[in-house]
């Protein structure tokens, strides 16, 4: 709500905010100016960063980014908890896998099989929700949990198909024809993977944040206020379930044919409950369940401790007490500790996150509000209470 | 039928270890109805508190006339510092949330459960850690087979620790006070019966076991990890909804009918061992999907 009185005296951001160029839609709107900015950034960020590790990094972040934002539908849409987004992410990435590389000698185009392995973890998220998604939330998450436990096992152990332990190795990477300089060949070339992702990233939100808005995506939210009462107004509460859990998982089959194809191979053991399905979970808490900024964050943030902070600290700190020379900080393993306290750190998010400051760094105003203040429950109570 | 009675002793003991797991889960649920993901880890923590007061009695070393009053000592610290660090799970992480939309205790907990395995990670390191088997190693001949003294020992404790709780929930005033908190938290509590105070015993109680779990666990196995507990408790969890989920009796048989599967999938099927826990969840989602109420289960319903 804007006070009218700080509308008056419109400075120069009220300005640049209400300023448009007709014609160009959404684009032309002074109020998307920051996004535009931002995206032009990150559209320039590899010409203007030489240093092509950077570039994979940051490559590496969009499909962590990607899976928040699929997760982000089922958690914070939604209001399910599912705690075997793994499980999609692993269907993905073996459809790509087995139907991409010398396992079968089949070679089907990337560029085909990206929305088809999307579509066949769709398939398997629809397999698991139909039965499953009329239970109560509760056993969802247990039942999610199954699933994400088995999936990786069944890789594991099908070794005619998936190669075991060892995995398959050689996937396929994706070509585009000659662009200027660039033969267009992906391979272990940074740069195009980065374009890659980020292309599909500012697809999703485009998409995520119409769904968000749309006749669907009030569904989901009233679901996750009231379900009783959605029920009542007419919503089809099994049939809008499905579709978060069927679309979140084709986000995270999306996820996992880019994963697979840029690392080159794939193993049972990178999709476990930890390594994925709580990873994208703290992700979307921190950031803030059902906010799109906040789960960007969140998940820029995660990648950062993960992939950086827990990695580079170690040798900070073992320089650190080398240079200091205080005999008991050298013997007692610091940086190994560190190394180890990534479990600790996801654990303390988790559960701080929920007990201090439940909508997230940065929150979506409307489930804010729900947090802090309960939903039908508390209402319940009071009128029981003034009754 | 010599390795048919074997895989009945490793199903039984097995069973034993994940039915003292799912008593905590059943008990939890039934009375506020929150799956406790920290459950499994709680169980891992009980293992090495009494791996940690062993070694500090060194009881692995203790002449044979002081075994059984240490192991007593032992499984009695244990259980009762379980116990407490339950309850002070319980007050720090799960009673801000009572009234909470559903989905907030349920990430507390699995944020619980990543704090106690970070912990033991941190302390404890990635690996397997040895243990001492301090049950009786003899064994009873049958003619047809043997069976290992410890593992009718391991079953027998159990089983007196599941006979003594329903005895405990059946007979005494406490007992009373949990069954109908469970029933209906607020007409209990407009019956004069401290709500807060017997949530506490039930988490207190259900860790407790969870740590006697834990010890028998390590005896059997002589190893334990600071993530055993993570399949223990999933499997346990499996066993508590195959019970019917808030029956004490249904997880004791629970326990017992899972641990029996696994050891007749790993024991008769090639690479069985490495299906069995497929098996396990596969009956977890069957068991939610057709009979969510489970053997022995009353219907919940939403509320």
């Amino acid at each position: 709500m804007k006070r009218p009185k700080a509308r008056a005296k419109a400075g120069i951001i009220d300005r640049v905010r209400d300023f448009e160029v007709r014609g160009l839609g959404a684009l032309g709107r002074g109020r998307n100016v920051p996004y535009l900015l931002l995206g032009v950034a990150l559209i320039l960020f590899p010409i203007l960063d030489s240093d092509s590790s950077h570039v994979n990094v940051a490559a590496d972040a969009g499909h962590w980014i990607l899976l928040a934002l699929g997760l982000n539908i089922v958690v914070g849409y939604a209001g399910l908890l599912d705690l075997g987004y793994a499980a999609f992410f692993a269907i993905g990435s073996y459809a790509f896998a087995i139907l991409a590389s010398g396992q079968f000698n089949i070679h089907v185009s990337f560029w085909i099989l990206l929305p088809a392995s999307a579509l066949i973890a769709a398939l398997f998220g629809v397999l698991l929700g139909a039965p499953t998604l009329r239970l109560r939330g509760d056993y969802l998450a247990i039942v999610t949990l199954g699933f994400g436990e088995i999936v990786p096992r069944v890789f594991r152990n099908a070794t005619p198909f998936t190669g075991g332990v060892n995995g398959i190795v050689g996937i396929d990477q994706p070509k585009l024809p000659p662009i200027l300089s660039w033969n267009g060949n992906f391979g272990f070339n940074p740069v195009p993977w980065y374009y890659l992702i980020l292309a599909v990233l500012i697809v999703s939100l485009l998409l995520i944040n119409n769904l968000r808005n749309s006749r669907l995506g009030r569904a989901w939210m009233a679901i996750r206020e009231d379900e009783v009462a959605a029920a009542a107004t007419g919503i089809n509460t099994v049939t809008t379930k499905l579709l978060a859990f069927a679309l979140g998982a084709s986000f995270s089959g999306f996820a996992g044919t880019y994963y697979a194809s840029k690392l080159f191979l794939v193993v049972p053991e990178s999709f476990s409950f930890q390594a994925v399905s709580v990873v994208v979970l703290v992700m979307v808490v921190l950031g803030g369940m059902g906010n799109i900024r906040g789960v960007i964050v969140g998940a820029i943030l995660i990648y950062f401790i993960q992939t950086y902070l827990l990695i580079q600290l170690p040798s900070w700190i073992t320089g650190a007490t080398a240079a200091l020379n205080i005999d008991f900080l050298n013997k007692l393993d610091i940086s190994g500790y560190v190394q180890r306290s990534n479990y600790l750190i996801f654990g303390i998010i988790l559960a701080g996150i929920m007990l201090l400051r439940p909508q997230g760094l940065i929150p979506s105003a409307q489930r804010k509000v729900e947090l802090e203040l309960g939903t039908s429950d508390e209402a319940v109570a009071d009128l029981g209470g003034s009754a | 039928m010599r390795f048919f009675v074997e895989q009945l002793t490793f199903g039984l003991t097995n069973g034993a270890i994940y039915a003292l797991i799912a008593l905590g889960y059943t008990m939890v649920y039934g009375i506020i109805e929150l799956i406790n993901f920290a459950h499994g880890d709680i169980f891992t923590v009980g293992g090495f508190f009494g791996l940690t007061l062993i070694g500090l009695i060194g009881l692995d070393h203790a002449p044979a006339a002081l075994l059984l009053p240490g192991l007593v000592l032992v499984f009695a610290v244990a259980m009762g510092l379980n116990g407490l660090l339950g309850v002070v799970i319980e007050r720090v992480a799960y009673r801000p949330l009572r009234n909470a939309p559903r989905l907030a205790p349920l990430i507390t907990a699995v944020g619980i459960s990543f704090v106690l395995e970070g912990i033991l990670f941190l302390i404890k390191g990635p690996n397997q850690v040895s243990y001492p088997n301090l049950l009786p190693s003899g064994s009873v001949n049958l003619g047809f087979a043997s069976v290992g003294i410890g593992a009718i020992l391991i079953v027998l404790i159990a089983v007196a620790l599941m006979v003594g709780l329903s005895q405990f929930i059946r007979r005494t005033r406490i007992g009373r006070a949990m069954r109908a908190t469970a029933q209906d938290r607020d007409a209990a509590r407009l019956m004069g019966i401290n709500i807060n105070r017997t949530i506490a015993i039930t988490f207190f109680i259900g860790s407790a076991l969870a740590a006697a779990g834990g010890i028998i666990y390590g005896f059997y196995f002589q190893t334990i990890a600071f993530d055993v507990g993570f399949r223990a408790g999933l499997v346990a969890f499996t066993a508590a909804v195959f019970g019917g989920i808030g029956n004490v009796v249904g997880a004791s048989i629970g326990g017992f009918v899972i641990g029996m599967i696994i050891a007749l999938v790993s024991g008769y099927f090639q690479g069985g061992q490495q299906w069995s826990d497929v098996v396990v969840f596969s009956i977890l989602i069957m068991t939610l999907v057709f009979r969510p109420t489970g053997l022995l289960g009353m219907r919940v319903p939403e509320k």
